[in-house]
């Protein structure tokens, strides 16, 4: 470490810089910990450290007993058919607006300017589609529960709603961005939409379209659990009442399964996307 | 080899159902996979779509309005987008941070490097990252109490392990010959590493903490719903207590603002495409 201090070729010709915005960095982070209450201290605090010592203490040992375990199992299961129902009908809601929102398959707009009337009626898709994902699905589950009770119903319609929002968008934006002469071709040569989609436009995009759908399911999984804190049933519900009740054993026998589960779905999706291609 | 036919042997279309076809078997285990996920889960379709539940649906929507815009509350929920601004920019940055300090360990630096570290700093990535911020929040508050601080540190742990991996994936693909050429000349591995694999890799890291920020900020919204502070914490709160005027404004404040940093967002990658 002398060596700098001895050997000017080794001193770093840029540090008064690097200090300085440093320093004003650390000024203009001061307000962000007023904020956000940023106390860490408050983790040191004697009465603190006993509570939480005492709940990370009796997260061992994990409990095993069989019957735990089969629960565990079932909402396991509950919480992947959540999120599998939810992805389906996300697609139910997202192809039919992707394909009405696609600017390429637009007939009116091949000799150049889109009519009104079909350029307003994609607009009015677009906005639909934005609007029903930028609201979180843990809104949406929140909205449903009041409506139709607790239960894996409103997990179901939260993941569809926001999942079709998105996976809509995506859809029209892989359809337009790959290559549209084939499918112009045919529309010029008096093929119907439809018949330009499945035939033009599908097949060079299908791989692509598929691989960010299994994506997009192994991010419903996460998310199905995050709706059971809401009482959307599955394993997010069970690891909230462990919580409440303070049972270490049981919260740590869940988040393993939780980790194995988010991990068995990461190992699923890449494979099964890399055989995509 | 058999010599061709002069006229070749009809043959009959392949059969829909082949036991070598492997994407036929997907698609089965596809159809399986959904079919017993609506078979097992008691979905209550009648009680949704029958017309009691329009009609509740259609009073609970018109409870929403009107909002409530008074100015006192208005404030209230100003305070309250600005604190998960707040949440969600340090929860990235005190990530972005740990991230870097555990993406260190988490990669191979050169090939010669014995990398011992490697295999465990890289479980500790993905179990932080497998579990969602939501539930760390709920376990933090244990510990952190109510309020924005948990939250925080609950995007924090989550983005440490995203960033973390990302982090790692980026500096071990970094190209090799500046380092190579400074550890050849006798630099140590925290100057070479200063000095060659982080400028060549910093624009990279910068726009994955940018994504995750944005990310963060959908996040820090919905945070509260579990306790720990922001805009999540005020809709629980109003919900809670059926005062629907008031919890349609939280519900635009937070359209409004996500829907701004998704504008903002795209512009800043048009831009930067350009």
């Amino acid at each position: 470490m002398n060596s700098a201090a001895t050997r000017p070729e080794l001193r770093d010709p840029a540090w008064l810089g690097r200090v300085f915005w440093l320093l004003a960095a650390l000024v203009l982070l001061w307000p962000l910990t007023v904020a956000t209450e940023f106390r860490p201290w408050v983790l040191l605090e004697p009465a603190n450290l006993r509570i939480s010592g005492r709940f990370i203490g009796s997260f061992f040992p994990p409990v095993l007993n069989g019957e735990f375990l089969a629960m565990v199992l079932r909402e396991t299961w509950r919480t992947v058919a959540i999120a599998t129902a939810g992805i389906t009908l996300a697609l139910v809601i997202a192809v039919p607006m992707a394909l009405l929102s696609v600017r390429v398959l637009s007939i009116s707009a091949l000799p150049g300017r889109m009519a009104r009337g079909p350029f307003w009626c994609r607009q009015v898709v677009r906005w639909t589609l934005m609007v029903l994902r930028s609201v979180p699905e843990l809104v949406w589950a929140l909205v449903f529960v009041r409506v139709v009770g607790l239960g894996p119903t409103a997990g179901v319609l939260a993941i569809a709603l926001t999942y079709g929002g998105m996976l809509g968008k995506v859809y029209a934006e892989i359809l337009e961005s790959g290559e549209t002469q084939p499918t112009e071709t045919l529309l010029r040569n008096g093929s119907g939409r439809l018949q330009a989609f499945f035939y033009g436009l599908l097949p060079q995009n299908a791989a692509e379209l598929s691989s960010y759908t299994v994506y997009r399911w192994e991010c419903a999984i996460r998310s199905s659990v995050v709706l059971g804190f809401v009482g959307a049933g599955g394993l997010g519900q069970q690891l909230d009442v462990s919580m409440k009740m303070f049972n270490g054993g049981e919260v740590a026998t869940m988040l393993l399964v939780f980790i194995a589960l988010v991990a068995l779905a990461d190992r699923v999706s890449a494979g099964l996307r890399r055989g995509l291609g | 080899m058999k010599p061709d036919a002069a006229n070749l042997p009809y043959r009959l279309p392949p059969k829909m159902f082949d036991a070598r076809c492997r994407a036929c078997w997907f698609a089965a285990g596809l159809l399986v996979l959904i079919g017993a996920s609506f078979w097992s889960l008691d979905l209550q379709w009648m009680q949704f779509l029958s017309l009691d539940a329009a009609r509740s649906m259609g009073r609970f929507i018109g409870e929403f309005f009107p909002p409530d815009l008074s100015a006192p509350f208005v404030k209230k929920v100003a305070i309250g987008a600005a604190e998960t601004l707040a949440m969600s920019l340090l929860g990235t940055l005190l990530a972005a941070a740990a991230g870097l300090a555990l993406a260190l360990p988490a990669s191979r630096l050169h090939d010669g490097a014995r990398a011992r570290a490697r295999a465990p700093t890289r479980l500790l990535l993905n179990a932080l990252r497998a579990i969602p911020e939501l539930v760390w929040a709920a376990l933090l508050l244990i510990s952190a109490g109510l309020g924005p601080f948990a939250g925080t540190l609950a995007l924090a742990l989550h983005t440490t392990g995203v960033l973390g991996r990302l982090f790692a994936e980026s500096i071990e693909n970094a190209p090799p010959g500046p380092a190579f050429a400074l550890r050849a000349q006798g630099v140590g591995p925290l100057r070479v590493f200063c000095y060659a694999t982080l400028p060549q890799v910093l624009p990279q890291l910068m726009s994955y903490t940018l994504y995750r920020w944005e990310n963060n900020i959908r996040a820090a919204a919905v945070l509260g719903v579990v306790g720990a502070g922001g805009l999540g914490a005020l809709l629980s709160f109003h919900m809670g207590l059926f005062q629907m005027g008031k919890t349609a404004t939280i519900l635009a404040a937070m359209l409004l603002m996500v829907a701004f940093v998704d504008g903002l967002s795209y512009a800043a990658r048009r831009w930067m495409t350009r």
